[in-house]
C-alpha cells in the first residue's frame, strides 16, 4: 500500500516537472511577439518584412536611427502624443474615480426613485456598444467644445460611468451604516462624512476601478479619434494608426520603434502593479 | 427617525454628489443614445438636416450585402474564438492551480498581452504574419482565411490570459474537502475534473463564455489594425463591394465615415441593430447568471 502510494507520488512529481517544462516553452513562445517588435525596431525598413525573424546583422541593422526618425515621423512629434495620452488617461481616471464614487455613495444611501433610475440607466449603459452612440456623441462633444485633451475626460466620465457606478454601489452596500451614523451624530455633514469617513474605506474598489479605467482610456482608439481635434491632438494609438494608415510609404522599422516605445511603459506599469491589476480585472469581469 | 434626518441632510447636497456624473452621463450617453435612435429613422448628411424617413434605413441595412456578410463573419468568428479561448484558458488555469513550479511567472506572462491596446496588437501581429507569409509571396491582406485565422490567433494571444485569471479565481474557490473526498473515494483525475471541479466552476464558465462572445461581437480595433487594408473583397454584380474580413463594428464605422455621407442614416440603423444584438447577449448573460445563483 505504502509502496504504491510513493510510486504514484513519484509519477505525479515527474508529471509536474514535465508540465513545468512544457509551460516554460509556451511562455517563451508567448513572449516572442513582443521580442520580435524589439528586434525589428533596430532593423532597416526593407528588412522588417523580408527578415522578420532574424536578429539584425551588419547589413540590416539600423542602430538607433529608427528611434530618432520615429520621433518626428508622420509630421507629428511622437512625444506630443505621449503627453496627450498621459494627460487624458490621468485626468479621466481621476475624474471617474472621484465623481462616480460620490454618486455611488449617494445612490446607495439615499435610495430614492431618482437614484434607482440613475442606477439602472448606468447598468443599461454597460451593455450599449460604442458604435451605437459614436456618431451622435462625437457631434455633441464637438458642439460643446469637448474636443481637447483637457475636456475629453468629461466624455469619458459620461460614457464610462456605468461600470464604475455599478462597482462602487455594490461595495458601498457592503459597508455597515453604523460608522456613518456615528459620524453624523458627531456632527459631520454629508460632505465631511463622505470625504473623511467613506472615501478612505472605498480604497480597494477605487484601485480596481482606477486600473480598469486606465487600461481602457490608455488603449482606447475610436473615441478619441472621433472626438479630438486631430490636427492638434493625437494619442499614442491614434498616432500609430495614422502611421500605418498611409500604407505603402510607411517606414516599418520606425513604426516598430514607436510601438516598442509605447509598450515599454505598459509592461513596467504591469510588472509594478501586477497584483492590483489582476485583482481589478477579476473584480470587473465578475461584476460586469 | 435618525435615518430620515440623515437622508434629508444628504438630499440637500444632491447637486454636489450626483450633479457631475449626471451631467456628464447626459452628455456622454443619454443624449447621444436618444439622438442615435431618432436618427436611425431619418435621412441625413449632417444632423441639422435630418428628415423622418420611417424604417427606410433599416430596410437598406438588411439589404446591404456587406452588412449581412459582416454579420455571419462576425458570428463565425465569435463562436470560433469563444470555443478556443475558453478551452485553452481553462486548461492553462487548471494546470496553474496544480502546484506546478513557476506558476506565478507563467500567470504573469500569459496575462501580459491584455494590457497592450488593440491597435498596437494589430500592427504587431500584422508584422509577424506578413513576415511569415512573405516567404510565399503573399500577405494577410490577400486572403480571407489568412485574415480570419490571423485574427483568431491574435485574440487567443490577448484573451486567453484574461479568461485564465477568471478561471483561476473560480478553481481556487472549489472546496478542498470535496476534492479530498473524491480522491478518497478512488475517483480518477479525469473523473474528479468532470464530476467535481467543472460543476463547481460553472459560474466562471458562464462569465467567460459570455465575455468572449460579446468581445468577439464588439471587436473593432484589432480588426481595423490587422485587416483594415480594404482587401480582400468581392465585387457584386451591382457594383457594391463586400470586404470579406470586415466585422460588424468595422462595417458600421466604414458606413458612417466612408465616402458616401448619404449613407449615415443606414449606418445609424445598423448601429441600432448591432446594439440590440449585443444588449441581447448581455441580458441573456444576466438572466443566466441569476438563475445559477438561485440554484446555489
Amino acid at each position: 500500500m505504502k509502496n504504491r502510494r510513493t510510486r504514484t507520488l513519484q509519477s505525479e512529481r515527474r508529471m509536474k516537472a514535465a508540465m513545468s517544462i512544457v509551460l516554460t516553452i509556451v511562455c517563451i513562445i508567448y513572449c516572442l511577439p513582443v521580442v520580435s517588435v524589439a528586434v525589428n525596431s533596430f532593423k532597416k525598413n526593407t528588412y522588417v518584412k523580408t527578415d522578420t525573424f532574424s536578429l539584425p546583422n551588419e547589413e540590416s541593422s539600423a542602430g538607433f536611427d529608427n528611434f530618432i526618425k520615429g520621433m518626428t515621423f508622420g509630421e507629428y512629434p511622437f512625444w506630443k502624443s505621449v503627453v496627450f495620452s498621459v494627460v487624458i488617461t490621468v485626468l479621466s481616471t481621476a475624474l471617474i474615480v472621484l465623481f462616480t464614487s460620490m454618486a455611488a455613495w449617494y445612490i446607495a444611501r439615499v435610495d430614492s426613485k431618482i437614484c434607482r433610475i440613475i442606477y439602472y440607466l448606468c447598468v443599461f449603459s454597460m451593455v450599449v456598444p460604442f458604435q451605437m452612440v459614436m456618431y451622435t456623441l462625437s457631434k455633441t462633444a464637438d458642439t460643446l467644445k469637448l474636443n481637447t485633451p483637457w475636456t475629453i475626460p468629461v466624455v469619458y466620465l459620461g460614457f464610462g460611468a456605468g461600470l464604475a457606478i455599478f462597482m462602487f454601489v455594490g461595495f458601498v452596500k457592503s459597508i455597515p451604516l453604523e460608522i456613518e451614523e456615528a459620524a453624523s451624530i458627531d456632527g459631520c455633514g454629508p460632505v465631511r462624512t463622505f470625504f473623511s469617513v467613506v472615501f478612505p474605506m472605498l480604497k480597494p474598489t477605487m484601485i480596481s476601478v482606477g486600473i480598469l479605467e486606465i487600461m481602457w482610456v490608455w488603449n482606447d482608439y475610436l473615441l478619441p479619434s472621433l472626438v479630438l481635434d486631430l490636427n492638434k491632438y493625437k494619442t499614442i494609438p491614434i498616432h500609430i494608426q495614422y502611421l500605418k494608415g498611409s500604407y505603402g510609404t510607411v517606414d516599418l522599422g520606425a513604426t516598430m520603434a514607436l510601438i516598442f516605445l509605447s509598450i515599454i511603459p505598459v509592461i513596467i506599469f504591469y510588472l509594478s502593479c501586477q497584483k492590483y491589476i489582476i485583482k481589478g480585472v477579476a473584480a470587473g469581469a465578475v461584476k460586469g | 427617525m435618525r435615518g430620515t434626518g440623515r437622508r434629508a441632510m444628504m438630499r440637500r447636497w444632491s447637486w454636489l454628489f450626483l450633479g457631475p456624473v449626471v451631467a456628464a452621463f447626459i452628455i456622454g450617453f443619454i443624449w447621444p443614445f436618444i439622438q442615435g435612435i431618432w436618427l436611425s429613422f431619418c435621412k441625413f448628411n449632417i444632423i441639422s438636416d435630418a428628415k423622418f424617413d420611417g424604417i427606410g434605413n433599416y430596410l437598406k441595412a438588411f439589404k446591404d450585402q456587406s452588412f449581412m456578410h459582416a454579420f455571419w463573419y462576425t458570428a463565425l468568428f465569435a463562436v470560433t474564438s469563444l470555443v478556443l479561448i475558453n478551452v485553452l484558458a481553462f486548461t492553462v488555469a487548471y494546470l496553474l492551480t496544480q502546484g506546478i513550479r513557476g506558476s506565478n511567472i507563467f500567470r504573469t506572462v500569459f496575462f501580459m498581452p491584455n494590457l497592450i491596446g488593440g491597435i498596437v496588437l494589430g500592427y504587431i501581429w500584422s508584422m509577424i504574419f506578413d513576415g511569415i507569409l512573405s516567404h510565399w509571396g503573399t500577405s494577410i491582406l490577400l486572403e480571407t482565411r489568412y485574415g480570419f485565422w490571423g485574427l483568431i490567433i491574435l485574440m487567443l494571444w490577448q484573451q486567453v490570459g484574461y479568461m485564465m485569471i477568471i478561471y483561476i479565481a473560480g478553481l481556487q474557490a472549489v472546496p478542498e474537502d470535496m476534492l479530498e473526498s473524491a480522491k478518497i473515494d478512488g475517483a480518477s483525475r479525469m473523473q474528479t475534473l468532470f464530476k467535481v471541479t467543472i460543476p463547481n466552476v460553472m459560474p466562471s464558465i458562464t462569465i467567460c463564455v459570455f465575455l468572449s462572445l460579446t468581445n468577439g461581437f464588439k471587436l473593432f480595433d484589432q480588426n481595423l489594425a490587422l485587416n483594415g487594408g480594404g482587401q480582400p473583397f468581392i465585387q457584386n454584380a451591382d457594383g457594391s463591394v463586400v470586404k470579406t474580413t470586415e466585422m460588424l463594428a468595422l462595417n458600421i464605422y466604414s458606413t458612417f465615415y466612408g465616402t458616401n455621407s448619404a449613407s449615415r442614416g443606414t449606418a445609424q440603423a445598423k448601429a441600432v441593430i448591432f446594439f440590440i444584438l449585443v444588449a441581447g447577449l448581455g441580458l441573456a448573460q444576466l438572466a443566466f447568471t441569476r438563475k445559477k445563483e438561485v440554484q446555489q
